[in-house]
């Protein structure tokens, strides 16, 4: 059949521009992918289109007034990049954080990263077809996720909830009743969610094999995140390199072994359960002191550089901040969950078409603003 | 824990291997001098004990007279981290060896601080800006840039 | 999946980056100034004292009853532009659960986040493939003014340096409640224009279209 179709036809590949405006592209993101009929064979990707300077920005902010700018680096799950960042400035500035504020960190961090993966995998179930139906359903949920951080901060998206130093204030007397009834209303959402969802065989089909991460190469790009978890990479930084006060909780890791889209999927869907499992045990477990430390307006560290990453529901979101013993920081680098998961699309696209390549980039979850800072 | 592997260890051991080429040492990060980076980064990767697999990111720090490269590294299966840092002293066009060969993850974080910083990397298999455009003046992040 | 790995592309990218730096430059030169909003129109109808026809009226509920976007939500901003979809806040209900991938069949831009100076060609492209009748929604800080990236290198001060815009809904981001009453407000000024065209002023228009 081959041999006959090559003395027939004389094809040619052809080059495809994929974006930057793409209702499946999660942003602005842009390929050049390079075809041969419907088949990919390279993808060249460019960046870039949501460049705004954010970590030179920073360098003319104080150190508070950087926290919204933080907010808007993925933009999905705003509380998670506030509260990395925090860390980091307190790992440079040795700032003790009381446990209420940690209590408050941990929930509010979870409760981002259920809100997080609603959006992730409506999107992926998105871009495989079902356009609307599971991606409106779990934006439904997702915003009961928005009533509870409004209760905390006043602010949907957007936090900048988090200080250097605990939380911005304390949470008001109905948010824990109000905390105690989503997480019933979530059990048993991601239950139905993932019965109608789990043996769905368009989802199998269109998932299952499809776009695979081996192991070795996800080490090697630097992978991590529900991404590497998939791939069979055993590592979760709330575990590994435990930060804020996740020794306390009882949760497991969910991995992946195939690391094809599905597998990717499935991680997503146990991770939401986990967070449940977290959010109930530290609803449980919340002292009552106060939520902040008390700390000058205009935080000072002294001259140094420090290095904090947390377990952001993209994968390791890390803060590298170096100080002059100014009010501003010298030099704040964020280290690129998304822009680094996207290194190994090249290898995971190959020789698929371009319908798998859209699902296949919507199972990575990434966000632009993240990517191109 | 990922404990950060005290910088002893490895600069005992970094020195065994390839004399001269560590030059100071902080509390948990190592300077190399750039033209020993490439040895001393495969060495870290392949080594029984230590096993840095894991590129953890790449940035750069413009400290006026030196550009500063600062690379951390994490070992999946010993669960220890190290930073590496290498040194450039020329303003116009500084240049560092690539450590892409070694570590994929090093692709798009090397063009990215060769746009925004203008520092090049020798061997980088593609290196050109990634998220400013091609006639950009200037290298933004430098702190001697102006708009 | 066996793929044909001897068949190399035939575009150099090369060549591909420098002619798109070469555009994004003109664009950059050529957008100092703003755009003059398109409401100059409201004032002098009102001067002419304008009585609508009933078909002008069916024609403009029409419109504006039906406003279909295209897409462009570069960042933070379209997440609450998706929530605003999203069955609280259904857009639906005016007609607007329509989101077009492709501009040849919208007539409503939402501009959902921050324009870099790299993405303006490809928006002014999307907007100068509309067809007429067509509106634009400045949508949070960034899109009025560049917002909290206003000083840096890369951001575009606010979406009229490159295109028109109707209407503009501060907030960053502003809630779907303020979107929708932004799209409110868009409508009420899509009420307002005459369609049909005066027959006395035809040699007037005529003329004017043979200078544009």
């Amino acid at each position: 059949m081959t041999t006959t179709r090559e003395l027939v036809l004389n094809t040619e590949p052809f080059l495809l521009n994929i974006g930057p405006v793409h209702p499946s592209t999660h942003g602005v993101y842009r390929m050049r992918a390079t075809l041969d009929g419907e088949v990919v064979i390279d993808i060249e990707p460019v960046f870039g289109y949501l460049h705004r300077g954010i970590e030179k920005l920073m360098e003319e902010r104080s150190y508070t007034g950087c926290i919204p700018l933080t907010d808007r680096l993925d933009y999905v799950s705003s509380m998670t990049n506030n509260l990395g960042y925090c860390m980091a400035v307190e790992k440079l500035a040795g700032i003790k954080v009381p446990e209420h504020a940690e209590y408050i960190r941990v929930i509010a961090a979870e409760l981002q990263r259920i809100a997080n993966h609603c959006l992730a995998i409506g999107a992926m179930l998105n871009d495989a077809g079902a356009l609307g139906t599971p991606f409106f359903y779990l934006w439904r949920e997702r915003e009961k996720i928005y009533d509870l951080l409004e209760m905390l901060c006043g602010q949907r998206l957007m936090h900048n909830y988090m200080r250097i130093g605990g939380v911005s204030q304390d949470m008001p007397e109905e948010f824990l009743p109000a905390l105690k009834k989503l997480i019933i209303q979530w059990q048993r959402f991601i239950e139905e969610f993932d019965f109608f969802l789990k043996q769905n065989e368009i989802l199998i089909a269109r998932a299952k094999g499809v776009g695979v991460l081996s192991r070795e190469l996800a080490i090697n790009c630097g992978i991590s995140g529900p991404v590497a978890r998939a791939s069979g990479i055993k590592r979760d930084l709330r575990k590994d390199d435990s930060y804020l006060i996740y020794d306390r909780f009882k949760f497991d890791i969910p991995t992946g072994e195939n690391g094809d889209c599905y597998d990717r999927y499935r991680v997503r869907i146990e991770e939401m359960r986990q967070s449940l499992r977290i959010l109930e045990q530290a609803r449980k477990q919340v002292p009552e002191v106060p939520a902040k430390a008390e700390l000058p307006h205009l935080v000072h560290p002294p001259a140094g550089e420090a290095y904090a990453h947390i377990e952001a529901p993209k994968g390791e979101l890390g803060f590298y901040i170096v100080s002059d013993d100014s009010i501003a920081p010298y030099r704040c680098h964020v280290r690129p969950t998304s822009l680094i998961n996207l290194t190994a699309l090249r290898e995971m696209v190959r020789g698929w078409k371009v319908a798998d390549l859209i699902i296949i980039f919507g199972s990575i979850d990434i966000t632009m603003g993240e990517v191109d800072r | 824990m990922t404990a950060a592997l005290s910088a002893e260890e490895i600069i005992s051991q970094l020195n065994d291997k390839f004399p001269g080429a560590v030059e100071e040492a902080g509390a948990d990060s190592v300077l190399v001098k750039s033209d020993s980076l490439l040895a001393a980064a495969e060495y870290l990767k392949t080594a029984k004990g230590l096993k840095f697999d894991y590129l953890n990111y790449i940035t750069a720090v413009d400290y006026y007279q030196y550009f500063e490269v600062v690379y951390m590294l994490t070992s999946l299966e010993n669960n220890h981290s190290i930073t590496l840092k290498v040194r450039c002293y020329t303003r116009d066009n500084p240049t560092v060896p690539s450590i892409r060969g070694l570590w994929q993850g090093a692709d798009f974080q090397e063009r990215e601080v060769y746009d925004l910083m203008g520092i090049t990397f020798e061997g980088h298999p593609n290196l050109k800006r990634i998220f400013l455009w091609d006639g950009f003046p200037g290298h933004p992040l430098r702190k001697d840039w102006n708009q | 999946m066996e793929i044909n790995s001897d068949k190399e592309s035939i575009y150099s990218s090369a060549e591909l980056d420098c002619d798109e730096g070469l555009i994004i430059e003109e664009v950059k030169a050529s957008s100092r100034k703003s755009i003059p909003d398109p409401d100059a129109w409201l004032d002098e109808d009102l001067k002419r004292n304008i009585i609508l026809t009933s078909v002008d009226w069916v024609i403009n509920w029409a419109r504006r009853s039906s406003l279909w976007t295209a897409v462009c939500y570069p960042a933070c901003c379209g997440m609450e532009w998706m929530a605003s979809l999203s069955p609280r806040f259904d857009l639906s209900r005016f007609g607007m659960e329509i989101m077009r991938a492709s501009p040849r069949q919208a007539d409503l831009m939402i501009t959902a986040g921050t324009l870099t100076w790299k993405m303006a060609p490809n928006v002014r492209r999307i907007y100068n493939q509309m067809p007429e009748p067509k509106w634009v929604i400045a949508m949070g800080a960034c899109g009025i003014s560049g917002g909290i990236f206003r000083s840096s290198y890369n951001v575009v001060p606010g979406y009229n340096k490159i295109i028109p815009v109707d209407v503009y809904v501060p907030g960053c981001p502003p809630r779907p409640e303020a979107l929708i009453y932004g799209i409110q407000m868009l409508q009420k000024k899509i009420n307002k224009e005459k369609v049909l065209p005066d027959l006395s002023e035809l040699p007037n228009t005529l003329q004017k279209g043979k200078k544009e």
